[in-house]
């Protein structure tokens, strides 16, 4: 770990603007993900600016009737909460099949969504990582990708992001709202919010250099049955293999995100027209442009089988 | 006291405290957070400085170069030891690869400099500035791809090849044949609290605070390493936080801290990083193994073959897995083989049941896959195939064998009559299920054990052994070893462990350390009793030691009044004759695991679990069962997801973490059970017990791929069992 200095920001817009300020400055709230890779030189911020104070752990209903989650809502709070898990099921199933009860505690809404992969070779300063070190290669592709994209990945990286609130968020179409270095907010739809790998894997979401989350928009309750299935080797603590978010209609339509198959939680619009017509078609054009390692190939077999799964569980 | 007979009556027999569920004494400073681990002496040193070791970020090479400039001139830094400047180092003969390596690189992460620093933290800044150039050379990373150059290796004392009969003939001869080849991969210890060590020195004389299974090894290996006499080295491990064979053998920690404390004059503290311990220090290795049964169509075999390859560093030992093929099941002709390969991969070396269980992973599937060619109950086919004699030499039986009584009270126990043999055929929900069984086999070793123990004028006996308590209830099973023997409650012993100006102990590992150590304390005791019974005026052989007295006929004097002002003291030890030559001795039991499959993503959950074990007189249930479903759980690792994952272009394993090497959690464990078969087995020491700390692993990760079997009809013979490998075989879904 690098030595580092350290602040606690007392409002949004002067901890973003600080964030300009300062070279190689990191926002730090739950620490769950920072502080492991800091301790490993994976992370090596310069300046820590600590946002635990900022008064943005409140969960709100919108005009639009909606809720509005505070950026350091912490996960077990948000999947606790009676609204989230009336109106918004996948989003608290979701949260409670990541982490620890321990790790949940601590996490942040905010955190959860910038958590960095877990691919081991990222994780390794001894091996080439092109989200490490950007231009040093990638030593996942022709290694050990079981865990790794099968859709959206490109010649620089195969990483997968881990989490599983965000696929449930991606599922409810979720905003996230942000404060800029200047004071001026935005709000970025979270389809728009992640990026996939292409040459400069280190990018990994629409962010501006400084700019600080403050809240997840979520709209109107869509109702529909919300199921989120997770599959892994172990019960519990392991990161998906696959997963999928679905909210299903009585009729059969809705909506599916896939975790654990690609840089981002995975979703196609366009496929879940298909969703009436079963699994088999939902995952055809869901994952029509997949490029399976040799090692995760069964991912395309199992995201079908779960999908059918869970559609199977919607309608019984 | 030399143990060359049958135990007759003693006075552990009374099983007043022996045999009694007793709560751990050592509890309460666990629970509390005040038993001191390996780096938490603090009280033992003072001003320490802190090391941080640097690890080889090649498998095969050499070090071409080494910048410290920017690291020696980091904050805090106080010293930089390498291979270089260390002096002249020894190697322990326990370890394969050097403890510090460089210019030449044995395996990845292989230790190459200690970076000590005032803190923690400065040492670990520090460590990361410092630059090394390496060049690398090919190495051999694929244990498939060098099999078929591997060499014939002995391993544990026996020879790289046996053969009894004509394997080759009864095989081809036998009507009903079974020849398939299974593998295994490597494994972790997975220990939670890492290797670690504080390093003292006192002019040229050493300790080491650090967690070790085995002190007098230890004290040995650490001496050769530095070329100074034993008697100068001194080693402290009364509490571990889990060793399971990846702490028999001192480490690069404690080698480190010991350069690191005689490079700065201070003492050093060093710790291994989690995700620098899994390829820096031993590893089970992985397997290849065919096993070949040929037997009658009334099930009983004929020929039975069970070939095993594995690689390892050079001088390093082959797994072993065969080892228990020559003594489960009878068959007159019979043949094993030991194959081993050069790997350029961290050391494999010992793991919870080295050997066996690898080798019971595979025969155990065996086993059920050849029973479902004779369509008979697979428990049937083991007990028709039982043995009283070691099939090798019938003439040498086994000192106490209830395998069948195993099996069939955990038939009974289990509800194995409610069993489908027809696999795929019972469903619950979204999930099929399946139950499995597989023996359990391991041998149990004799070795010698020594402690001492004192009596005071309060009544309070102190025992003193090098023996280690790595979580297995040494310290309780001891206690109750000295209170029944001298007549007092467990209250008023204490047991003082893991430190080498003590007795040497049997130490901790290959399940020995129960029955040994406590035979030692055994020895002592009855030394102790003769100097008590001749100080009071009692005869020895009359005296009875009981309730804090002495008493023979009309006549009781309190315990304690034999201690004087000064106490009495007696030092004693086991020894053994050729007891375990003439009588094989063994552990037996039997694992009977329910597993769901899920109808649609494969994943495997295990629903429940039973153990039935034989394992001679059980000193404390309940330590001796937690060694057990603790060693159940293992097994479900084994079967379902622990695999060190070979990068075989960089050679090392990838997941070298916890969250990438995953070993079971309480989810994936919802509900054991296990039955201790009442024994006694008067080969095996006075004590009459024998090691459950291994049997428990071995035939697990075969029981649970039996009942996956039986679930989906899917036979996988590549451990770990994931999903991956079932996908394409299950039924089709919505």
């Amino acid at each position: 770990m690098r030595s580092f200095t350290y602040e606690r920001a007392r409002t949004p817009a002067e901890a973003a603007a600080s964030a300009m300020r300062k070279p190689d400055a990191k926002f730090i709230a739950g620490g769950t993900n920072l502080l492991d890779l800091m301790k490993l030189e994976i992370e090596t911020p310069a300046h820590l600016i600590d946002v635990n104070g900022l008064a943005l752990d409140k969960i709100e209903s919108t005009q639009e009737g909606g809720l509005r989650i505070g950026a350091l809502v912490r996960n077990t709070d948000l999947a606790a909460d009676a609204r989230v898990r009336r109106d918004y099921g996948v989003l608290s199933r979701a949260l409670l099949a990541g982490a620890s009860g321990q790790l949940r505690n601590m996490a942040t809404t905010a955190g959860n969504l910038l958590q960095r992969t877990r691919c081991p070779y990222f994780y390794d300063t001894n091996q080439s990582c092109n989200k490490r070190k950007p231009g040093s290669g990638c030593a996942a592709i022709g290694g050990f990708s079981r865990q790794h994209a099968v859709v959206g990945a490109s010649e620089a990286c195969i990483a997968t992001h881990p989490s599983d609130m965000a696929v449930a968020m991606r599922a409810l179409d979720a905003t996230v709202e942000t404060v800029q270095p200047d004071g001026a907010t935005r709000t970025i739809p979270i389809a728009e919010f992640y990026r996939l790998p292409g040459d400069t894997p280190h990018i990994e979401t629409t962010l501006m250099p400084g700019e600080l989350i403050t809240a997840v928009t979520l709209p109107k309750p869509v109702g529909g049955k919300q199921i989120y299935r997770k599959v892994r080797d172990r019960a519990s603590y392991a990161f998906a293999l696959v997963s999928v978010a679905a909210i299903v209609q009585r009729d059969g339509t809705g909506r599916v995100a896939l975790g654990g198959v690609a840089h981002k939680p995975w979703r196609v619009e366009a496929a879940e027209t298909q969703m009436p017509r079963g699994a088999k078609a939902v995952a055809a054009q869901l994952l029509a442009d997949a490029r399976p390692t040799r090692e995760n190939a069964f991912k395309l077999a199992l995201a079908e089988r779960t999908l059918g799964a869970v559609l199977a569980e919607a309608k019984g | 006291m030399r143990f060359e007979t049958p135990a007759t009556i003693n006075p552990i027999d009374q099983l007043k405290v022996v045999g009694k569920p007793a709560d751990r004494i050592d509890g309460p400073l666990k629970t509390t957070g005040t038993a001191r681990y390996a780096y938490e002496h603090h009280e033992g040193v003072s001003n320490p400085a802190y090391g941080y070791v640097i690890g080889s970020a090649i498998a095969k090479g050499r070090i071409a170069g080494m910048d410290f400039s920017a690291a020696k001139s980091a904050p805090g830094v106080r010293a930089i030891v390498t291979a270089d400047n260390a002096g002249k180092l020894g190697k322990g003969d326990r370890n394969t690869a050097k403890l510090l390596g460089g210019p030449d690189i044995e395996h990845y992460h292989q230790a190459i400099a200690l970076v000590v620093a005032d803190t923690f933290e400065q040492a670990r800044a520090a460590a990361e500035l410092v630059r090394v150039d390496y060049v690398r050379t090919d190495g051999a990373f694929d244990l498939a791809a060098v099999k078929d150059i591997a060499k014939p290796r002995p391993v544990f004392g026996g020879p790289a090849d046996t053969a009894v009969g004509d394997f080759a003939d009864a095989f081809a001869a036998a009507p009903v044949q079974l020849d398939a080849n299974y593998t295994t991969p490597d494994q972790a210890h997975a220990m939670m609290e890492p290797h670690a060590s504080i390093a003292a020195w006192n002019g040229d004389k050493l300790t080491l605070w650090t967690s070790n299974q085995m002190i007098a090894w230890g004290v040995g290996e650490v001496a050769k390493t530095l070329d100074i006499p034993k008697e100068n080295v001194r080693l402290i491990s009364p509490f571990i936080g889990g060793g399971f064979g990846s702490k028999l053998f001192v480490r690069s920690d404690a080698l480190l801290a010991a350069l690191g404390a005689r490079a700065t004059g201070r003492p050093v503290k060093v710790a291994l990083p989690r995700p620098f311990v899994f390829n820096n220090t031993t590893h089970r290795p992985a397997t290849i193994q065919r096993i070949r049964i040929g037997a009658a169509r009334d099930g009983k075999i004929s020929a039975i073959g069970h070939e095993e390859w594995s690689g390892n560093l050079p001088g390093g030992r082959p797994e072993g897995a065969v080892a228990q093929t020559r003594l489960l099941y009878a068959g007159a002709n019979r043949m094993t083989a030991t194959r081993l390969a050069v790997l350029n991969l961290p050391e494999g070396n010992a793991m919870r049941a080295p050997g066996e269980a690898s080798g019971m992973m595979a025969l155990e599937i065996a086993v059920d896959e050849m029973a479902e060619r004779l369509a008979m109950d697979p428990i049937e086919f083991r007990i028709i195939n039982d043995t009283q004699v070691d099939p090798e030499k019938p003439e040498r039986p086994f000192s106490q064998r209830r395998l069948t009584e195993c099996l069939r009270t955990g038939a009974e126990r289990f509800g194995w009559n409610k069993r489908n043999p027809q696999p795929g055929r019972v469903g619950d929900g979204r999930w099929l299920v399946g139950i499995g069984v597989a023996a359990a086999f391991r041998n149990n070793l004799l070795t010698k054990s020594a402690a001492r123990v004192r009596l005071d004028n309060n009544g309070v006996v102190t025992v003193e052994t090098d023996m280690t308590d790595i979580g297995t209830g040494s310290y309780t099973i001891i206690a109750q070893t000295a209170a029944e023997m001298m007549g007092v409650p467990m209250e008023k012993v204490v047991v003082r462990l893991g430190d080498s100006t003590f007795p040497v102990s049997s130490g901790s590992g290959g399940q020995w350390g129960g029955n040994n150590s406590t035979a030692g304390v055994y020895a002592a005791c009855v030394k102790l009793r003769e100097a008590v019974a001749q100080k009071l005026g009692f005869n020895s052989a009359e005296a009875e030691f009981a309730d804090g007295e002495v008493r023979s006929g009309n006549r009781r004097v309190p315990l304690a009044q034999a201690a004087g002002d000064s106490g009495l003291g007696a030092e004693d030890g086991i020894e053994y004759g050729d007891i375990d030559k003439k009588y094989q001795q063994s552990t037996f039991g039997a694992h009977f695991v329910e597993v769901g499959v899920d109808t649609a993503t494969a994943e495997i959950r295990v629903r429940r679990m039973l153990a039935v074990c034989a394992a001679g007189r059980i000193l404390n249930p309940k330590t001796a069962r937690s060694q057990v479903i603790g060693a159940m759980t293992m097994g479900v690792g084994a079967a379902l997801m622990e695999e060190l994952v070979v990068d075989e272009r960089a050679g090392f394993f990838v997941n070298h973490d916890l969250a990438g090497y995953e070993v079971p959690v309480h989810a994936d464990i919802p509900h054991q059970d296990m039955i201790f078969l009442d024994e006694t087995d008067p080969m095996s020491s006075p004590m009459k017990a024998k090691g459950v700390a291994e049997l428990g692993i071995c035939g697990v990760a075969a029981a649970v791929a039996n009942a996956v079997y039986n679930a989906t009809g899917v036979r996988v013979r590549d451990y770990p069992i994931t999903l991956d490998k079932l996908l394409e075989e299950m039924p089709d879904v919505g």
